[in-house]
């Protein structure tokens, strides 16, 4: 079966001055989780938005289950991949979190019953069940991002874009938006983010793409991606600090190898020789 | 130790929220790093608003207590006088640059000649403020044309230039990338080890451990903990329980602690302290 998703030597340029995308080639598989991370204008951005043909490629081919960008209509691209924005104010724009989410779903032709249950589950989804009634803008920072992906995800896509879901938010904010990405990887969606935060990209992506100067420089497992030193600091970025400690300890001739919180409880353990934790973190 | 920033048994709601700061008391002292931290709506914004008297002047509201900044208190001096006396740097840049001027160096000196400063004064200062935010070399360049972590600097050399007794920072990498989180907080350790004030709030705790001195905890408007940052920040499951995370090495030392029953004794804040720990722990 083909890739989900292709992208072949994109180009792509927002004015004769501003070329954002240099060349840039991905395939996505089927319920991948990727990360997509990189300076700002580096084009992580761009790279997003042409996967669900909100941008089309200046040179290139971008597929997206076969269908090529420039020739499919947005609306048939959309309900295969959903974007989700940054900024939320950028994405709300009804009165009322019910309408936020049932635009979609609306839009795409769905009698009321369904755009009902679409909206339900959405909302559920998300943790959001008892705010239908409340105006987009009385949320929260985080429960307004939340809102932004119940809109998308009522929508049923398969993959699903989140730019910056991290953005903005404190830590528990973050968190709500962690567990939710990883229900909905194990339940099979394919979803590619945006993010600065590693340690976010080492407790979630399986795969990350490292961008810089509108060309794809790295683009492997996350665990190579981010013990790769040599390409982080081509893209100025530094490693979890997990993993950081694991390298330097390395250099001092300790053997203990993690990304996350979690992979560091078991290696230290086990290292120490002390029993294995109770749980798994 | 001289108080730069006293509040004094201070409560304050907005006019259209009740209780946004409750029971504060304490104090910023002369040459000292004060991290703050807390969830989204804990009222560290608002914390900071009250610095130069933005609380109550622009804000309006109900207040109870007192906050006295440089020995004026915020409630009887304008915000122009406190103005003098402090500088608040906020999350996006380009909203506190003035739009007006066209370099960075006229950008750094605006502040300055709005107050009709003499030329000289303008010029030393504006050079000392470039220099010590790292952007020497860019003194021509259009404040737009910097990367966000530049115009970040610029915002800051333009309070720096004023030569404010504190700084105020509210969350002022949040919406930078890794490399301007990354020049900002070298900026602001330089600060920190020359002695400046600075009330820094911020998500971005792996970072602030390096500088803060002290660390307030916040949460619903009231003061959970201020103490040594070491302290604070080694009150894990506590800032756990409040949706704060601790830096990933005190995370990792708690849990070690708690699971596996494995206690070092202390627990490491930042990287440094953690490859010596487990260096030594490891080892043998």
């Amino acid at each position: 079966m083909r890739p989900l998703i292709e992208a072949e030597e994109v180009w792509f340029s927002y004015s004769e001055e501003v070329t954002a995308l240099r060349g840039v080639s991905l395939e996505v598989e089927r319920g991948e989780m990727i990360a997509i991370i990189g300076q700002n204008g580096g084009g992580k951005t761009t790279l997003a938005k042409h996967l669900n043909g909100l941008l089309k490629p200046t040179r290139g081919v971008v597929r997206v289950r076969g269908l090529d960008t420039k020739e499919t209509p947005l609306e048939e691209l959309t309900s295969i991949v959903g974007y989700v924005f940054q900024n939320p104010a950028h994405q709300i724009f009804t009165s009322r979190v019910y309408d936020e989410v049932a635009y979609g779903p609306t839009n795409q032709g769905l009698s009321k019953e369904e755009v009902d249950a679409r909206v339900e589950k959405a909302l559920a989804m998300v943790g959001l069940e008892a705010y239908r009634d409340v105006h987009p803008y009385d949320l929260d920072y985080g429960r307004m991002k939340l809102l932004t992906i119940a809109s998308i995800l009522s929508m049923e896509p398969e993959v699903l874009l989140l730019d910056e879901p991290t953005s903005g938010q404190d830590h528990r904010g973050i968190r709500a938006v962690a567990e939710l990405i990883s229900r909905l990887g194990r339940e099979g969606k394919t979803i590619l983010f945006i993010t600065h935060s590693m340690r976010f990209v080492a407790e979630l992506a399986e795969r990350t793409l490292v961008m810089a100067e509108g060309l794809i420089i790295g683009d492997g497992p996350t665990r190579e991606i981010l013990t790769d030193l040599e390409l982080l600091r081509r893209a100025a970025i530094k490693p979890p600090q997990i993993a950081e400690l694991c390298l330097r300890l390395r250099r001092r001739g300790i053997d203990v190898d993690a990304l996350t919180i979690g992979e560091a409880v078991d290696a230290f353990s086990r290292r120490l020789g002390a029993d294995a934790p109770r749980r798994a973190s | 130790m001289e108080a730069v920033v006293s509040f004094e048994e201070f409560s304050y709601s907005y006019p259209t929220r009740e209780d946004v700061l409750v029971d504060i008391d304490f104090q910023v002292h002369r040459g000292e790093v004060l991290g703050v931290i807390g969830p989204n709506g804990a009222g560290k914004s608002t914390l900071c608003r009250c610095l130069n008297g933005l609380i109550p002047h622009f804000y309006g509201g109900r207040i109870r207590g007192k906050v006295i900044v440089a020995g004026l208190d915020t409630q009887e001096h304008s915000t122009a006088e406190l103005s003098m006396k402090v500088g608040l740097l906020f999350q996006d840049p380009i909203e506190q640059l003035s739009g007006v001027a066209l370099t960075v160096e006229e950008e750094v000196g605006f502040g300055l000649s709005m107050l009709g400063y003499p030329k000289e004064v303008i010029g030393e200062r504006v050079a000392e403020a470039i220099e010590r935010v790292g952007l020497k070399g860019l003194e021509g360049r259009s404040p737009y044309e910097l990367s966000g972590g530049q115009q970040q600097r610029l915002a800051l050399a333009t309070v720096l230039a004023m030569r404010p007794e504190v700084i105020a920072l509210d969350e002022p990498t949040a919406l930078l990338d890794p490399i301007g989180k990354y020049e900002v907080f070298g900026v602001l350790r330089e600060l920190a080890s020359e002695g400046s004030t600075l009330m820094v709030v911020e998500h971005e705790i792996e970072e602030l451990a390096y500088i803060a001195d002290r660390i307030l905890l916040l949460h619903g408007g009231r003061i959970l903990s201020i103490d040594e940052s070491k302290r604070v920040l080694s009150e894990v499951s506590r800032l756990k329980e409040i949706g704060v995370d601790p830096p990933s090495v005190t995370e990792l030392t708690y849990l070690l602690e708690r699971e596996v029953g494995v206690a070092l004794g202390e627990y490491p804040t930042t990287l440094p302290e953690a490859v010596r720990l487990y260096g030594e722990v490891l080892r043998s």
